[in-house]
């Protein structure tokens, strides 16, 4: 901070290719047709508020908010799983101090909402959210069951694989993210219209790998999920000839 | 522009390339080194996105009883005009000085107290609503300004991926036709982005789709 001059100089988050980004639409998830947008999006250069985002942290989370089993003084029911990770950003550096909020129906498949009355139970002993923040690894980690599958009103008989909510803040408005993951081989992925609105190429990154190495003997099964979000470019300034910052 | 500053964001001439831990990043020292991870798709927050993203004080962008403080309110409406009753619908703005309540900001982190600079509202009946304060003008990085504006994301069942837009204000007639976002719009699509005042802040609809679908961005 001497007497040199300054630059405002921010960050480029890179846009992922379209072939490996979900589009906000897709034909056969019918709730698109009337909610997303039908004009191209005008490009917005990354500016100050772009490059800039909510700063939560542990603040926003509360002791046992990363162990989705044990709520309302009991247990919940269904398979014990264990879900970790990284936040990574496209660079491959992890994203440290993240939040990650998580939302899943229960074993039965049944979410703990107003407007899901499906025939399957609730458990009093579980109500589907957790919240962790990123170490300084980048690492997460919940304890909660598998989610079931569950039937709704997309097309005959649809049914949505296995899946759990997740929204993540960066350190940027640029890198929020809301995804969804899902557990390996499920029969359901051929039928269901949200997991195939990802592109082909993409699929395999919302799908979480079964690690035997993470199991917790005689208590828990595991699932690791890398998550990332939209990295810098690495090249912030331009140079002149002589290799000074222009 | 002789901030003065502890920014990530910004780079002195002379200044090294080490990052700060903690901040966001930039240059590291590999500069010719391309992306090396695909990003993770995105995926529709659902009907059920309540259980996972509500706050008791989702919408205080600024702390209650912040002199100065506003609402910014709206209805989301969908391709045949109805409200959009599952949507989740967050800001996220400069204050009134124009500084950003985050590390990376070069003339330091907002210093208005109570302000988060981040709101998050459901939408009852359509309606979003976010408690803050008007922000100031933003550098646009160019040397010049930006007219006082929040990016907004919007939410939904319906909709795979978030969409983007941004806030303008009406009583802000001079800067808005310097802004660099807003002036490169036609002029009959910028108005889908400019709030009206209100008794108790500003309004804004968010249309979704039709003839005055909201302008969104590709960011």
């Amino acid at each position: 901070m001497t007497g040199t001059t300054s630059r405002l100089v921010l960050p480029r988050y890179l846009r992922e290719e379209d072939g490996h980004r979900t589009p906000v639409a897709s034909d056969g998830y019918r709730s698109t047709a009337l909610r997303a947008p039908l004009r191209t999006p005008v490009d917005l250069p990354h500016r100050l508020t772009e490059v800039t985002g909510p700063v939560l942290g542990e603040d926003r989370v509360t002791p046992g908010d990363a162990d989705l089993t044990l709520r309302a003084g009991g247990e919940a029911q269904g398979q014990r799983i264990i879900v970790f990770g990284r936040v990574l950003d496209s660079g491959g550096r992890p994203v440290p101090g993240a939040l990650l909020e998580i939302w899943q129906a229960n074993a039965a498949g049944r979410y703990r909402h107003v407007v899901d009355n499906w025939p399957a139970p609730l458990d009093p002993h579980f109500d589907g959210l957790g919240r962790v923040v990123t170490d300084s690894l980048g690492r997460y980690e919940f304890t909660t069951i598998k989610p079931g599958a569950y039937p709704w009103g997309n097309h005959h008989n649809a049914w949505r694989p296995a899946h759990i909510h997740f929204s993540l803040f960066g350190q940027a408005f640029t890198q929020r993210l809301v995804t969804q993951m899902y557990f390996p081989d499920d029969p359901l992925f051929g039928q269901d219209p949200i997991f195939n609105a990802i592109p082909p190429a993409a699929r395999h990154r919302a799908v979480a790998g079964f690690d035997l190495g993470r199991t917790q003997p005689d208590w828990a099964l595991a699932f690791e999920w890398d998550i990332v979000l939209r990295g810098t470019d690495q090249t912030p300034f331009e140079t002149d000839d002589d290799g000074d910052v222009a | 522009m002789g901030f003065e500053h502890d920014s990530p964001l910004v780079r002195d001439a002379d200044e090294t390339n080490e990052r700060r831990p903690g901040t966001p990043r930039r240059g590291t020292g590999f500069l010719d080194e391309p992306p090396t991870l695909r990003t993770t798709p995105s995926a529709t927050v659902g009907p059920y996105l309540a259980i996972g993203l509500t706050w008791p004080d989702g919408a205080d962008a600024v702390a209650p009883g912040t002199a100065g403080e506003v609402w910014l309110r709206g209805t989301v409406r969908d391709g045949n005009g109805d409200v959009v009753p599952d949507a989740v619908v967050e800001t996220w703005q400069a204050d009134p000085d124009g500084r950003f309540a985050h590390p990376g900001d070069p003339r330091g982190s907002a210093s208005t107290p109570g302000f988060r600079g981040f709101g998050r509202s459901a939408t009852p009946g359509g309606e979003f609503a976010v408690r803050t304060l008007k922000p100031g003008p933003v550098p646009d990085g160019e040397g010049g300004l930006q007219a006082p504006h929040v990016d907004v994301s919007v939410f939904a069942r319906g909709l795979l991926d978030r969409v983007v837009t941004r806030i303008y204000f009406a009583d802000e007639a001079e800067a808005n036709a310097a802004d660099p976002v807003l002036s490169a719009l036609p002029e009959d699509r910028r108005r889908t982005l400019v709030a009206r005042r209100t008794e108790d802040g500003y309004r804004l609809d968010i249309n979704l789709q039709g003839d005055a679908e909201t302008v969104f961005f590709a960011v």
